[in-house]
């Protein structure tokens, strides 16, 4: 069973992407990638990313993470930016009630992204 | 198998294949992204047929209401007749019945459609005007009421407005598009606290979707903010008044940026005003109307304040001259 299905599947993602878009927005080290952003695209982009780390049915490549994430590498996105995402990803977690092994388990699947998303 | 129409076009479904996959195999672009119901790029609408359920995972139980779905999702059991618009592109023919003031820069415009012209409370038009200009209206009107009913800025130098103030327009005949849209009022939630704010002609889907719930005797507490410049740029304030009177569950706050002489009205920016009044708003569901960049603002602050993005229906005004 994978921790998408144990925190209860789709209706789970939905609340965690609230959660987490939320601390993206408010944390000053990351917040100026999401200005001018539209919020429902954005929303579903983390869904989209939320199900894929947490081990939902997701069709992820390597390569559409490369394409979204190119111009914010030209804007200066580095390993610092994909920690605070890991930080916030295991938060939000948290608060929905994942233990400790869980969440080391979805910063593992996210960090294999790593050099996905910063286009190494 | 079944079969999908779209454009006038019949498209004929393989065993198990989705309609994204079908209609780019016929060449039909549909936008998509992600190809597993989150990002939600490929939402179609179905004009005929019934969508399967798991396309609409995810979707706003507005949206579900009027049948979009995802087109990545759907295996279709059943012949399907999809717009790619998203809105119905029915025209239909209307005139112009009557054209008064609101408030000094602000029309309340009725029109009768020569069809049926089935619309949701707090929904928008295409008004199209006989030479083809044309600018999206929201609905002030409920669909028992015997007229549409459109409250039109005067935009200055704005091409529509400064025809529907002159006084060839009332007798006109028009075309309507649409409707369009999923600010509306959502039945299946009796209890849920609902916050209605909107900006200067804003108040017009909100005017809507507020008779609805009262008609709907919806429980939850309901507020409604209008918000404008000075206090006389506020306008149907004696009946929102009445209304609140009546209805114990409903209230209504006045604002204005800015007033010259004493006023009932509160004076501030709206956002702030609002956010001091209401601290959180986690569970409650909100429509913010109006002006684009205010709308953008109050969805961010309102997110943060703990409503969920799915239940924040945002009706982003964009003027025109």
């Amino acid at each position: 069973m994978s921790i998408y299905d144990e925190l209860g599947g789709a209706a789970a993602i939905d609340a965690a992407v609230d959660i987490f878009y939320r601390k993206m927005l408010i944390d000053e080290r990351v917040a100026s990638y999401f200005e001018a952003v539209d919020m429902e695209r954005q929303r579903g982009k983390q869904k989209a990313f939320l199900t894929m780390v947490l081990g939902g049915p997701n069709l992820y490549t390597g390569k559409d993470m490369r394409h979204a994430h190119a111009h914010l590498v030209q804007r200066g996105l580095n390993d610092s930016h994909v920690d605070v995402v890991i930080e916030h990803l295991g938060s939000t977690l948290r608060e929905l009630g994942a233990n400790e092994q869980q969440i080391a388990a979805v910063a593992a699947v996210a960090n294999s992204a790593r050099d996905d998303v910063l286009n190494r | 198998m079944p079969r999908l129409f779209c454009d006038g076009r019949e498209i004929e479904l393989r065993a198990g294949q989705r309609v994204l996959d079908a209609l780019s195999d016929a060449g039909v672009v549909v936008p998509s992204s992600c190809r597993v119901g989150a990002c939600q790029s490929c939402l179609v609408q179905a004009t005929r047929g019934r969508p399967p359920a798991e396309s609409q995972v995810g979707l706003k139980a507005s949206l579900q209401a009027q049948a979009y779905f995802l087109a990545c999702q759907a295996t279709p059991t059943e012949d399907l007749e999809i717009s790619l618009a998203g809105a119905a592109a029915l025209e239909v023919r209307a005139s112009i019945r009557s054209v008064d003031r609101l408030a000094a820069d602000v029309l309340r415009v009725t029109l009768e459609p020569m069809q049926p012209f089935p619309y949701r409370a707090g929904q928008f038009l295409t008004l199209l005007r006989e030479d083809g200009l044309a600018r999206a209206y929201s609905l002030a009107s409920l669909p028992t009421d015997k007229h549409l009913e459109l409250h039109v800025r005067v935009v200055p130098q704005g091409k529509m407005s400064a025809w529907l103030e002159s006084a060839s327009a009332v007798g006109s005949s028009v075309r309507l598009r649409g409707p369009s849209g999923d600010c509306c009022y959502l039945p299946g939630y009796p209890t849920q606290s609902l916050v209605l704010v909107g900006v200067g002609t804003g108040l017009a889907p909100l005017w809507g979707i507020l008779r609805e719930a009262l008609a709907a005797n919806h429980q939850g507490g309901i507020e409604l903010w209008h918000g404008g410049r000075t206090p006389e740029s506020l306008y149907l304030s004696d009946e929102l008044m009445a209304l609140a009177t009546a209805h114990r569950n409903f209230s209504y706050r006045a604002c204005a940026l800015e007033s010259r002489g004493p006023s009932e009205v509160t004076v501030g920016h709206l956002d702030q005003l609002l956010l001091e009044a209401i601290p959180s708003f986690a569970g409650r569901r909100v429509y913010l109307c109006g002006d684009a960049g205010l709308v953008q603002l109050l969805k961010r602050k309102v997110f943060l304040a703990g409503a969920s993005l799915q239940e924040i229906h945002a009706d982003p005004f964009v003027s025109s001259k």
